[in-house]
């Protein structure tokens, strides 16, 4: 391999690719595993929206309630992307990565892109079934915006889960994350609730939740329903996406097989 | 040239020592053995060697390389194949040799050629497409041993490539590692079959409680322990005993009787036998039967040790690996 500083960087970008590759091809490699994980988000989307709808005269709920969805769906296979590096470990294919000639970094990266990339599109796939609430999708220029906030969603939560696995060593600790990280992310942000109707301390809370701040700037951007200039929204998320994206760096370096 | 060069290498882990100042040279194309029980401390020296642990102490050099200050040469340089499985049996064949090409930053075409040449090295290539889930445990080792050679390493890891593996698919793995061995790769192989280290090494290291007890060739290493001897059942083994101590006809040392039993020690026994027959005959002593006994690298290890290698399995052990590998 006699070839300059292009080159080498070709090789790098491939080997990010390649744990990219990894990912896509295990997600679409088991179109049973993607079937299930939309179970839950359709099934709070139709019959909560529905449900919960009924109560709350004056705002539409069943429009309301899609993007919160959307960002649960993000919320949830993220983290489990990011957290199923503990099954790598467990299973070995951690070993095979790590004995590579890739810097740390680079699979970190990879994944974050592999597991925002499946997110993402799940994603998708429950703000096309939301047409069925009602919904109409926004113009180009708006809806790719909500493309990009997805990603920023998907990907930090893939950096949260990736830190996570590279502190924990038990695959059953799996589900005390599951309990007392995913679970109340999303009860206690404004995927359910919109922030003006909580109780305060509810509200405190779910304002310091990075996923609130998603979760409103797709409302801004599907439903023209932002609680937050859509700018702090952004800035909100950039900012959450560059702090995890550094922990999980470091945290996953630091690990070992 | 000395593709291996550990110094007073040590791992401990948690006050427990895995594997305590090994001093180790291997040469070039050589196929070098590591044979111990479980928990000897073979696959800790194997992860400290491919960067994957750090060491307490010591240093090592592998292919030129220092193991601390030079990683990334170091995994460029070697190809392992892991203990325990390490295929993403999600993906093809293909996809896990894809993959893995790219992590070595071996380019497209170059990564295709190699691909297709591995995996008729190992006698897969119908199986490219197949998610690796559905393979054997014998094609997923043959799978592994391909993409291990893939990056074409001048030193191949194999830590217990035949582990729970049925005898005749140990067989074939063992054909696939002389053939490597016969394309001047360099290899390492921990195991903790004698059988093996026998069959496939040119020098074996006899590790227990993480030191080495002997290194030499698996012959030379049998040559060490009390040589071949011979075992008759027979009428009357004094008589016999002093028939072939007349006759001067076969040599004999160490001769002891236990019940009808004689057994003594023989250079060769296979040349004894119809010997001892024709004094037997002679004297009218009825045989009833007669048992050789070569030397293993069993006998190597009692001797040792104090004891046979396949005493120290179970539960203990497989506790002391979960500290080992837990607890840090």
């Amino acid at each position: 391999m006699k070839c300059g500083g292009v080159c080498s960087v070709a090789i790098e970008l491939d080997k990010i690719y390649a744990v990219w590759l990894r990912e896509f091809k295990r997600f679409t490699n088991s179109k049973g595993r993607m079937v299930g994980s939309l179970g839950m988000p359709l099934l709070f989307m139709f019959a909560l929206g529905s449900g919960i709808g009924s109560l709350m005269p004056g705002l539409n709920y069943n429009l309301f309630i899609v993007p919160g969805i959307v960002g649960m769906t993000l919320l949830f296979n993220s983290m489990f992307s990011g957290v199923s590096i503990i099954w790598d470990r467990e299973f070995g294919f951690l070993k095979e990565m790590l004995v590579a000639p890739t810097d740390r970094l680079n699979i970190v990266l990879g994944r974050i892109l592999g597991g925002a990339t499946t997110s993402v599109l799940q994603g998708l796939i429950i703000l096309l079934l939301g047409t069925f609430m009602g919904m109409s999708l926004p113009a180009a220029p708006q809806f790719l915006l909500t493309v990009l906030v997805m990603a920023l969603i998907a990907a930090s939560f893939v950096a949260v889960g990736i830190a996570f696995a590279s502190v924990i060593r038990e695959v059953e600790t799996f589900q005390l994350v599951m309990n007392f990280v995913i679970m109340p992310l999303f009860f206690l942000s404004n995927a359910l609730f919109p922030l003006d109707k909580m109780p305060d301390w509810l509200r405190v809370i779910a304002s310091l939740n990075p996923l609130s701040y998603g979760i409103d700037a797709m409302r801004d951007l599907l439903l023209n329903a932002g609680a937050y200039p859509l700018m702090l929204d952004l800035s909100v998320l950039f900012a959450f996406f560059a702090v995890v994206t550094v922990i999980a760096s470091y945290l996953f370096g630091k690990t070992s097989i | 040239m000395n593709i291996i060069e550990t110094e007073g290498l040590t791992k401990k882990f948690n006050g427990f020592t895995a594997v305590d100042g090994l001093n180790l040279t291997v040469k070039e194309g050589e196929l070098f053995g590591l044979l111990g029980p479980n928990g000897a401390g073979k696959s800790t020296t194997m992860y400290m060697l491919t960067t994957l642990l750090k060491p307490t102490s010591g240093s090592a050099k592998v292919n030129g390389f220092d193991i601390k200050t030079q990683a990334h040469q170091v995994r460029t340089s070697i190809g392992v194949v892991f203990q325990d499985h390490t295929l993403d049996d999600r993906l093809s064949a293909f996809d896990n040799l894809d993959i893995h090409g790219r992590l070595y930053g071996i380019p497209g075409g170059e990564r295709q050629k190699r691909i297709k040449a591995v995996l008729e090295l190992v006698d897969l290539p119908e199986w490219a497409d197949k998610q690796v889930r559905v393979f054997s445990g014998g094609m997923k080792r043959r799978l592994e041993i391909a993409r291990g050679l893939l990056q074409t390493p001048k030193l191949l890891f194999l830590d217990e490539p035949t582990l729970g593996l049925d005898p005749q698919t140990r067989r074939h793995i063992w054909e696939y590692i002389e053939k490597l061995r016969r394309e001047g790769v360099s290899i390492i192989l921990s195991t903790h079959y004698l059988e093996e280290a026998d069959y496939l090494c040119d020098r074996v290291a006899i590790i227990d409680h993480g030191k080495i007890v002997a290194l030499d060739t698996p012959a030379a290493l049998k040559n060490i322990v009390q040589g071949s001897s011979i075992q008759i059942d027979c009428s009357d083994p004094q008589k016999l005993l002093a028939e072939l101590g007349k006759s001067k006809s076969v040599k004999h040392t160490n001769a002891k009787i236990a019940g009808q039993v004689l057994t003594f020690g023989t250079p060769e026994p296979g040349r004894a036998i119809p010997l001892v027959m024709k004094l037997a005959e002679k004297a009218k002593i009825a045989v009833n039967s007669i048992e050789t006994h070569k030397p293993s690298l069993e006998d190597v290890f009692i001797h040792y040790t104090g004891r046979s290698i396949r005493e120290e399995k179970g539960s203990g052990v497989d506790e002391m690996r979960r500290r080992m590998f837990r607890g840090h």
